[in-house]
This record gives structure tokens, C-alpha cells and sequence, in this order.
């Protein structure tokens, strides 16, 4: 190998993390804002492009990989997890991201993304949820909520969506969080976050599409009016919302769901609850939260250390151990 | 009934010809426990051996019936033994439904024992016998031993107190005994094993040593000079250094074990259970280094590991048997377009769907060949025998790391449990697989630019300082390997694709015949585990002075070079396969050569005497 030169990997900025690859991706989309937040999040994690894979599966979500300067793999709809599966077993020393659609994660890969999860494999899987299929033309998703009228369902969706924070706490995964794509100064920090957890990482990523699903997800990306339709979990700090922080939700132990209060009628008996990102009952009751009635939880909403899959099955690095001593003696 | 005498030895003992000893009984008698041991026997009298396991797909069919029949045939002798034998000169029958089954295999004259235990109403019925074949006359003809193998293992285990069932489970070894003392073995491979094999439970080691003693014991008890020809040393002289047993599965293994110890690299082997690829699993699990094993959620997830695990420059590996290969298509044909290496194993079965799981057939060639959507070549390979699976793994991995591309290995259910000795390689005299060292310095890479002699494009794995790059399914500009839909370069992009498999060829050892004359009158051409059976036809028609030669590929896409030629030099040319003839139909149509099949689709690899008989009757024809 020639000499390499070494880049000094603190002094990058987050155009160090662009490509030279054209973005395809339509005027408008929420896209353009995950790939901003993304970029930002790289520099500032420090690591070398040359050590951080992105693989993807197929949908417009999954051209992000183009438009980095890491290595990238643009695989098959729906097998992005299984990939980025095999390679941290190959290579248990890279940063992995998985970057898909709801066709990809909840579809066709759904079942990559409920292993991926409960093996609790070191990688982090970004959903970009826009709630329809935009490559294939505006046909109606796994996520689309019931009514959608779409070229496949003239008459309107009758099928229930998948929750996907559910389905993520349902497979066992030990690290769930919930962004969207607008909000520029919260999501950083869910992706940071979710880097840093060893393990499969799940993040749900509210994106809209102009073209095909335009205000899908109403007030929640919509930078002026989100406050009042998100609630920002912070671990340790209660549950309020509101432009005026005048809002929050209290645990009804009872029924095991949260109510909405006005906190100017908080009731005596009544405290508004802290968000625990441990405790999965909590988690499971947050992720039942939907607009229109609740706010949407926001940030991390599971948090569990766990072992880590690559780790647990006993590989590390890339060399083998064995040479031809062993083959004798295993012949 | 009681067991009875036994007539002298019909075939005497004058020449030591291979013999053929065939078990069957319950799947969950012990059989395959029972001619695995026999096996290592055979092996510690150094004699040549093939074995084949003969097993139903139920795990434990009810007792007694016919479709839980569970069987295992070994051939044995001084001169090379190339299959598992055609019919036994000795047939071990456990109960009613094991002989019906089973008889057919037996050559009349044969000995044959039964364990009369089970010949009751009850267990005729089972076997759906109106009368029983022990008193009708069915048995007319062969050289029968009768013996209540379950009371007689009872009485022999008295003593220990164990109780009915866990005593009647040592009849496997009682008959085991009585076997070894026909072929005048000694016990004490079997017995070291025993006693190793139930350290922890001292009671069962001693209630099946103390069976197999019993057995080997009652044989004492017979017309001790009844069966000398069983009992002649075949020892074979052509057999030098050491070897040991292997089957398929563990040769496949080994040979995996073996691209990580020459590449000094893990190996990622990724796959989903299926029957009959899992014992592969089993036994790479077992390593403690060299191969990553991932059982992973599906079919198609484990050929998508092993494919990450390749871009991140490890060699994935992925195997399954044909419904598998169907659903692991989709990913062969990204492995293609990424030009990335990857193994696929196929250990095909009988098809399509489930089929017959447990049962070899050689359908898949096809598929493995074109089977994927798009202009999507890779290069396609198969083991002859046993040991050949250890080298093709090597061989394979070679093709797949030089060639950048996805390499399909056919075997299949027989090649995988069948098992042979083996005579164990020169580890140090195999050459080191070098994985590509990366020969840019960073500036300007290009992912996609070639090789000038192999094509291949560069492997440059995450992790390599100043070489970060982007792959992907779509279609990519030559050189850059940016998106592309220019129609110019895709038109060079499939032709470089094409080329670059092609160009295999180019790199592999000239075709020869395997045997026969150069100017003989049929050439036989086969491919994958049928080499046994047709190699023993060759030679035996040869010795009859037939004119027959057999050449067996190894190489089944590229298409060796030479092979035109080859088959255009002989007035009639025929493949025999376990399918309807697909090797014959790739070759008709890739040189316009009218070649004929011998097929066969019964789940059962050839009988020799089958193929001797139907190669001769194509001699024969004015027409093939």
C-alpha cells in the first residue's frame, strides 16, 4: 500500500461529510434536512469518514449513503439490517448506520428490523417515516394511516398502521428514540444519542414528503406550531409541552396511560411525570401517544444497557487468530 | 420362532471382492449410529470405504412404520472403492418395516439378519404385511439370521436392573457386536468410544459395552466358519500416510476452516437451517476461531450478511439447499452488480418445494447457472466426492477473491452425509490465499476500474484510510462506479461482467478425461456427486473392453475450456445426472452438440449396474 496521508479527523466540519454526488432527491424534502442534521452529527462525533459505514436499503430515504463521504453500501429493498449485520461481524471496529423507509423497515425488512433489534446488534437503524411510498410513485405504506387515499387505495387505506416505536419496544429493542426532520436543533442530539448506545440503536424520524404526502404529520415537523403538538422528553425532567412549557402529561396509574393536564389546573394529589428512559412500562404507554389528543413524544424514549451481539458472540477485529497450525490440528 | 442355523457361505472365500453391509431399522433405533461405527471399524482394517446415510426426513416417525425406515449402506475394499455399493452381500433388518423397505437392496444369496422382536401381529401391521415375510418364503434365497435381538439384550443387561426401555436402546450395539464378529473386527474402537462418549453416565457406557460384547459373543455361538469371505482382510495397499473418515459436511467445513487459516482471516459464514445444509452449521459452530457462524432470521438475511460481511472485506459465506438458493437470489444478483466475492453453497434435494429433503438430486444446476433476473453470470462449481469437498471450497474461494464475484458451489444430500477416508492433505504444501492488498494511495480512487487480466475491480473494505466510497445495486459508470443509466455503459458494463466470468476459464487446468480411451465410442460426462457411480461404471465397461470414456466436471460455468472439442471427438456422447437432464441441455445448446442424458430422479444416487446397463444400450443404439 502507498503511504497514505492522514487527515486530522478533529478539524472536520460537516461539509467534510458531503459528497461529490449530486443530491436527486425532490426541491422539499424532509430528506434534506436528516442529511443536514446528519452531517453536523458526524463532525461532531470525530470520527474518520474512512471508519463509518452507511448502508440502506432501497426507497428515496436509501440513496443517503450517495451523498456522504463514508463508505456506503446501497443494497436491497428491505435487507439494509442484515447487511449492516454481516458487516459488524466482519468488522466489529466500524460505526454502522442503516438508513431505510417504512416500505424497507416495516415491509419488506420488517422482520431484518425485528432481529436487528432483539439481538441488539451495534448499529444504528434511522427510519425515515413519510408515511407513504414516494419512489414507486405515492402508493399507500405500512405506516399510512387509515383512510389514506393512494393509486392503490382510491377508496382510502383500511388497514391499521404499524406504530413503529411500538414495534421497536415490542421487538426488544434497547434503544428507541423519535425525531423529525425539521426540527434541526433537537435532532442532532437524538442521532448523537443514539451513536453513543452500544447496540442496535432505532430511531423513527417523522420526514415529510411534499410530493406525495404533504403534512403528514401535521403540527409535529412544522417548526412554529410542533411545540404545541410534541412534548420533548428530557430523562430525569417532567413531561411539559407547550410554547409556553404550560402543558404536560401525568402517569394515571390506574389505567396505565398518561393524561394531558394544563398545569395552571394541576390538581393537588396530581404531579406531573418525570420521563424515566429506563423504565420500559413508561416507554410502552409513551409510545401510544398520537396526535390528535396527546403530544408526541419526541427525543429518547428507551434507553437499556445491554450486551451487545457482536461482542457477546465472542469476535473482535478482523484478523484471524488461526493459521495453518490450527488447520493441522483441526484436520 | 427360533434363531436359526445358518448355510455356509455360498460366495466362499476365495477372492476378497468389496463387499457392501447395509443397516435399517427406526429412525430412532441408533442406525446411523450403528454403520458410523461400523465405518470407523472399516477404517481401523484399512481397507477403501464409501458410506451413505439413507435417512427419512421425520424425526422420529412412529415406530415400526415404512416411512420411518432409517438406513445406512457402506462399501468396502482393498482396491479403491468409488460409491456406497448397489446391493448389500449384507443386510441388518431391525424390524418388519425395515425389511420390506430394504430387501430390494439385499443381492440374492445375501446374509441377512433380522431381529425377529417386532415380527408380531402388531408390528406386520404396521409395516402393512398381510403375512409375515419370516415363515412365507419371501426370504427364499438369502442366508438368513434370526435372532430376538430385544430378549437377548434384555437377558445380557439383566444384571444392571435398568429397566425395559433404556435397555432395549443398547440393541443397536448388540447387533453391532454380532456384525463385528461376522467380519471378524475387533470392538475396541467402539468400546474406547463408548466409554468416552457416556464419561458422565457410567451405567449407559457399561449397558452398551455389555450389549455389544453380548453380540459379539452370540456370533461365537454360530457356525463359527460360516462366513470367511466376510471375515478376509481388505486391506488397501493403495491407501498411504494418515487419514481418517470424512463426510461431505465435514470436508465442506474443513475446507472453510482452511480459507481463513491460508487467508489469515475470519471467515463470516452466515445461513438459515435447512435440511440438509445444517449440518454444515453444526460443524462450523463447533470451531472456536477462523469462521464467524450467524444463524440468522431467514434465508435471505443470512446471504445478506454474508454479503456485508464481504464489503467490510471479510469472505461471506452463505449456504442452503434449493429452496434457499431460490430465495437468496435476489442478493446474488446485487453481489453481481456490487462485484463483491461470496460463497454460496447448494446442497440440493430432491425438488421443487419441499420435495424430498433428505434425498439427493442435482435439479438445481440450472438455477445456479441462470437463475437470477438480469444478465447476472457467476461462476458455478461442485465437488465430485467426499475429500473433493474440502479442495472446491479452497478452490472456490480462490475464484471468488480473484474474480470479484459471488461463486456457487453445487453439492448435494448425498455428497453431503456420504463419507469416505480420507487421506489427510499437506496442509503446508497448500498455497496461502492472499486477500488483494489495496494499491491506490487514496487520491482520485475508482472503484470500478479492472484488472486487466481477471477484470476484477478493486476490494477495498471500510476501514482503509483515504479510500471511503460508495457502492450500490444501481447500475454503475465503469471506472468510477458512479450512478449511471447512460445506455452505452451499461451495454459495457454487462459485457465486462460477462467477460470477467468467462475469463475463469481462462485460469483453470485443460479438460481431461478421467478415463477410457481418447477415440472411445461414447464419451459419459458427468458432474457433482455422481462421479463414484460413473467412474465404477467406466471402469468396469472398460475392463469388459467396451470403449467408454468418462470425463466429470468440476467446473459446471465457465464451461471448461476444451470441452467442445472433447465432445465433438466422439460419435456419441452422453451425461448421466440425478435431474431431466440439465447439464445435457446447457451443452446442447452452448456447442450444438447432440448429447443425450441417462436421468434418474428416484432420490437414490446411480446404481452402477443401472448405468453399465444404460451406457451399454446407447453403444448399442444406431442412434443415441
Amino acid at each position: 500500500m502507498n503511504e497514505m496521508p492522514v487527515k486530522d479527523v478533529t478539524a472536520l466540519t460537516a461539509n467534510d461529510f458531503g459528497s461529490d454526488q449530486e443530491v436527486r432527491w425532490c426541491p422539499g424534502c424532509g430528506d434534506y434536512a436528516i442529511l443536514k442534521a446528519m452531517k453536523t452529527v458526524l463532525a461532531d462525533i470525530g470520527r474518520s469518514p474512512d471508519d463509518i459505514v452507511f448502508v440502506a436499503g432501497i426507497g428515496c430515504a436509501a440513496r443517503f449513503p450517495y451523498y456522504l463521504s463514508t463508505y456506503g453500501f446501497h443494497t436491497i429493498h428491505g435487507r439494509a439490517a442484515a447487511v449492516a449485520t454481516g458487516v459488524k461481524l466482519a468488522n466489529p471496529e466500524l460505526d454502522v448506520w442503516v438508513v431505510g423507509g417504512d416500505g424497507d423497515f416495516m415491509s419488506i425488512g420488517g422482520n431484518h428490523t425485528l432481529h436487528a433489534l432483539r439481538r441488539n446488534v451495534d448499529i444504528n437503524l434511522l427510519l425515515f417515516n413519510n408515511a407513504i411510498y414516494g419512489l414507486t410513485k405515492g402508493q399507500y405504506s405500512p405506516t399510512s394511516p387509515v383512510g389514506t387515499r393512494s393509486p392503490s387505495t382510491p377508496g382510502g387505506s383500511v388497514e391499521a398502521p404499524v406504530n413503529a416505536v411500538r414495534f421497536a419496544l415490542g421487538a426488544g429493542a434497547r434503544f428507541v428514540a423519535r425525531a423529525a426532520d425539521t426540527l434541526q436543533t433537537h435532532l442532532p442530539g437524538v442521532l448523537k444519542r443514539a451513536h453513543a448506545n452500544k447496540g442496535a440503536s432505532f430511531v423513527e424520524i417523522l420526514q415529510n414528503c411534499l410530493v406525495y404526502n404533504d403534512g403528514a404529520f401535521g403540527a409535529i415537523n412544522d417548526r412554529s406550531q410542533s411545540h404545541e403538538a410534541t412534548v420533548r422528553l428530557e430523562h430525569g425532567q417532567p413531561m411539559v409541552f407547550g410554547k409556553e412549557e404550560d402543558k404536560g402529561l401525568v402517569f394515571n396509574n390506574e389505567t396505565g396511560a398518561f393524561e394531558v393536564v394544563t398545569l395552571a389546573d394541576l390538581k393537588s394529589e396530581d404531579t406531573i411525570a418525570i420521563h424515566d428512559e429506563t423504565n420500559f412500562v413508561r416507554a410502552q404507554a409513551l409510545a401510544e401517544l398520537e396526535q390528535p389528543g396527546f403530544p408526541v413524544p419526541l427525543g429518547v424514549i428507551y434507553a437499556e444497557a445491554a450486551t451487545e451481539f457482536v461482542e457477546a458472540r465472542g469476535f473482535s477485529g478482523t484478523k484471524s487468530k488461526w493459521g495453518r497450525e490450527e488447520l493441522k490440528s483441526l484436520i | 420362532m427360533s434363531d436359526t442355523a445358518i448355510a455356509p457361505d455360498a460366495a466362499g472365500a476365495a477372492k476378497a471382492s468389496p463387499l457392501v453391509v447395509r443397516f435399517a431399522g427406526d429412525s430412532g433405533d441408533g442406525i446411523q449410529l450403528a454403520g458410523y461405527e461400523f465405518a470407523k471399524s472399516t477404517a481401523d482394517a484399512k481397507s477403501d470405504f464409501m458410506t451413505f446415510p439413507d435417512f427419512p426426513a421425520e424425526i422420529r416417525a412412529p415406530v415400526g412404520t415404512l416411512f420411518g425406515v432409517s438406513a445406512f449402506q457402506i462399501q468396502f475394499g482393498a482396491d479403491e472403492v468409488l460409491t456406497p455399493g448397489d446391493r448389500a452381500d449384507v443386510l441388518v433388518a431391525f424390524n418388519p418395516a425395515a425389511l420390506v423397505t430394504n430387501l430390494q437392496n439385499l443381492k440374492s444369496g445375501g446374509v441377512l439378519i433380522v431381529d425377529e422382536s417386532s415380527f408380531d401381529a402388531r408390528g406386520l401391521k404396521k409395516a402393512k404385511l398381510e403375512t409375515n415375510p419370516l415363515e412365507d418364503g419371501t426370504l427364499e434365497g438369502y442366508q438368513v439370521i434370526t435372532v430376538d435381538v430385544v430378549k437377548r439384550t434384555l437377558e445380557a443387561l439383566d444384571h444392571l436392573g435398568l429397566g425395559r426401555k433404556p435397555a432395549t436402546r443398547a440393541k443397536n450395539l448388540w447387533v453391532l457386536g454380532l456384525v463385528y464378529w461376522m467380519f471378524g473386527r475387533p470392538l475396541d474402537t467402539t468400546l474406547d468410544w463408548l466409554t468416552s462418549k457416556f464419561k458422565q453416565s457410567p451405567e449407559v457406557a457399561e449397558a452398551n459395552i455389555t450389549a455389544l460384547k453380548a453380540g459379539h459373543a452370540y456370533g461365537e455361538t454360530l457356525e463359527i466358519s460360516a462366513f470367511p469371505n466376510l471375515s478376509t482382510p481388505r486391506v488397501a495397499k493403495h491407501r498411504k500416510g494418515k487419514s481418517r473418515i470424512i463426510s461431505g459436511a465435514q470436508a465442506m467445513a474443513l475446507g472453510l476452516a482452511a480459507v481463513a487459516a491460508l487467508g489469515k482471516r475470519d471467515i463470516v459464514y452466515c445461513s438459515y437451517p435447512i435440511t440438509p445444509a445444517s449440518t454444515l452449521l453444526h460443524a462450523l459452530a463447533r470451531f472456536d476461531g477462523g469462521v464467524r457462524t450467524f444463524q440468522a432470521e431467514d434465508e435471505i438475511a443470512a446471504i445478506s450478511a454474508a454479503l456485508g460481511a464481504s464489503f467490510a472485506g471479510s469472505l461471506g459465506v452463505t449456504a442452503s439447499s434449493g429452496p434457499g438458493l431460490s430465495l437468496k437470489t435476489e442478493a446474488m444478483g446485487l453481489g453481481i452488480a456490487v462485484e463483491l466475492p461470496l460463497l454460496v453453497i447448494d446442497v440440493q434435494r430432491g425438488g421443487p418445494s419441499t420435495g424430498m429433503p433428505t434425498k439427493p438430486e442435482q435439479s438445481d444446476l440450472t438455477m445456479a447457472i441462470h437463475g437470477r433476473h438480469g444478465e447476472a453470470p457467476l461462476p458455478v462449481l461442485a465437488p465430485a466426492t467426499p475429500d473433493d469437498c474440502f479442495w472446491i471450497i479452497i478452490e472456490a474461494a480462490r475464484i471468488a477473491i480473484e474474480t470479484m464475484s459471488p461463486v456457487i458451489i453445487l453439492t448435494d444430500a448425498y455428497l453431503a452425509n456420504a463419507a469416505s477416508d480420507w487421506e489427510l492433505p499437506d496442509v503446508d504444501s497448500v498455497p496461502d490465499i492472499d486477500w488483494p492488498a489495496v494499491t491506490s494511495n487514496g487520491e482520485d480512487f475508482q472503484p470500478f476500474t479492472r484488472d486487466p487480466d481477471t477484470l476484477a475491480r478493486p476490494w477495498v473494505a471500510p476501514g482503509t484510510p483515504q479510500h471511503a466510497h460508495r457502492i450500490g445495486g444501481i447500475e454503475k459508470a465503469q471506472g468510477s462506479g458512479h450512478i449511471s443509466y447512460d445506455p452505452a455503459n451499461h451495454q459495457e458494463m454487462t459485457s465486462l461482467r460477462a467477460e470477467k466470468v468467462s475469463k475463469v476459464a481462462d485460469r483453470l487446468p485443460p479438460i481431461e478425461l478421467e478415463d477410457g480411451p481418447e477415440d472411445g465410442d461414447i464419451l459419459v460426462i458427468g458432474w457433482g456427486s455422481t462421479h463414484g457411480s460413473i467412474a465404477q461404471a467406466a471402469k468396469e465397461l472398460n475392463a469388459e473392453e467396451k470403449r467408454v470414456a468418462h470425463v466429470h466436471l468440476r467446473h459446471l460455468w465457465p464451461l471448461p475450456r476444451g470441452l467442445d472439442e472433447l465432445i465433438k471427438r466422439f460419435p456419441k456422447v452422453v451425461t448421466a445426472e440425478l435431474n431431466t437432464g440439465q447439464l445435457c441441455s446447457i451443452l446442447r445448446s452452448e456447442y450444438l452438440a447432440p448429447v443425450t442424458c441417462i436421468s434418474q430422479v428416484s432420490g437414490q444416487p446411480f446404481h452402477v449396474s443401472d448405468l453399465k446397463a444404460e451406457i451399454t444400450k446407447r453403444l448399442e443404439a444406431t442412434v443415441t
